[in-house]
């Protein structure tokens, strides 16, 4: 299999990892009214409260992370092929991945880092 | 192999990517997929960096979400949803014919051609479907309920 191949098949398999995970999270989050699911009745998802149950599971902190990792190679891999096909020289399309690459990567350790320490300050309370 | 297609000149600028010309419905249904896709991914993008607050304690999390409330962020935020709803269920379908499901059986190409487009077309429309039907329910949370 070749190299764009490859990046395409585990681009399909994210998308399929995000459809569950953030069908989840928009559940939880947008559809509370709605679904009713993981908050306190009468409460809103981002209230202090209803962060910390969400974040004392271990369950959500590594649906987080999961989450995180698909959606950010689903993400900037389909940015980095609609750029690709605008047909840049050769010098930015090498530009073009490593910038995406680095800034993935950079925003998966502060999202993996908020996970976790989200999760330890909330069994802590 | 995509490192040695042969350059063109872009001659249709913008609306050679927008424009769905004389192609049928999926055309304009791939144009949103790619501008919904780029829209959720500048929104995850902020938004990782504004939910990580929550690492930091109670104070820096809700110091961070009122500098994300107001009319115009709800709007922003239902837009989200909508684009999710789009994206995610058309991602379904394109995940069905990528794999080779609901495109028909392939044909000879004898006059008067016929498209499998023709055969993919009630695809689409359970998708459209299903994703009025999400956006419905968002509706309803986002203006009504909550």
């Amino acid at each position: 299999m070749m190299r764009d191949q490859k990046l395409w098949t585990w681009h399909l398999a994210a998308g399929a990892v995000i459809l569950i995970l953030l069908g989840l999270h928009m559940g939880i989050m947008h559809l509370n009214a709605v679904l009713g699911i993981f908050n306190a009745p009468g409460t809103h998802p981002v209230d202090w409260a209803n962060v910390v149950a969400r974040g004392r599971s271990a369950a959500f902190m590594v649906s987080y992370i999961l989450l995180l990792g698909a959606a950010l190679f689903h993400g900037l891999y389909g940015l980095r092929n609609i750029l690709i096909e605008l047909d840049p020289a050769r010098w930015l399309k090498r530009a073009i991945g490593v910038v995406l690459l680095v800034g993935g990567i950079g925003l998966f350790a502060l999202g993996t880092w908020a996970a976790i320490a989200g999760f330890s300050l909330a069994k802590a309370m | 192999m995509l490192g040695t297609t042969k350059p063109y000149a872009n001659r249709l600028g913008l609306w050679g990517w927008l424009g769905g010309g004389r192609w049928g419905v999926e055309r304009y249904l791939y144009t949103l997929h790619r501008l919904t896709g780029l829209g959720l991914l500048a929104y995850f993008l902020m938004h990782i960096v504004v939910t990580s607050s929550r690492a930091l304690g109670k104070a820096p999390w809700e110091q961070a979400m009122n500098a994300v409330t107001g009319p115009l962020f709800k709007i922003g935020e239902y837009l989200v949803y909508v684009a999710f709803a789009f994206h995610a269920i058309n991602g379904i379908r394109l995940g069905i014919i990528e794999l080779g499901f609901g495109v028909g059986q392939p044909i000879e190409p004898v006059y008067p051609y016929r498209t499998s487009l023709d055969v993919q077309r009630p695809l689409v429309v359970v998708v459209l479907l299903l994703a009025a039907v999400i956006v419905v329910m968002g509706t309803l949370n986002f203006w009504v309920l909550e």
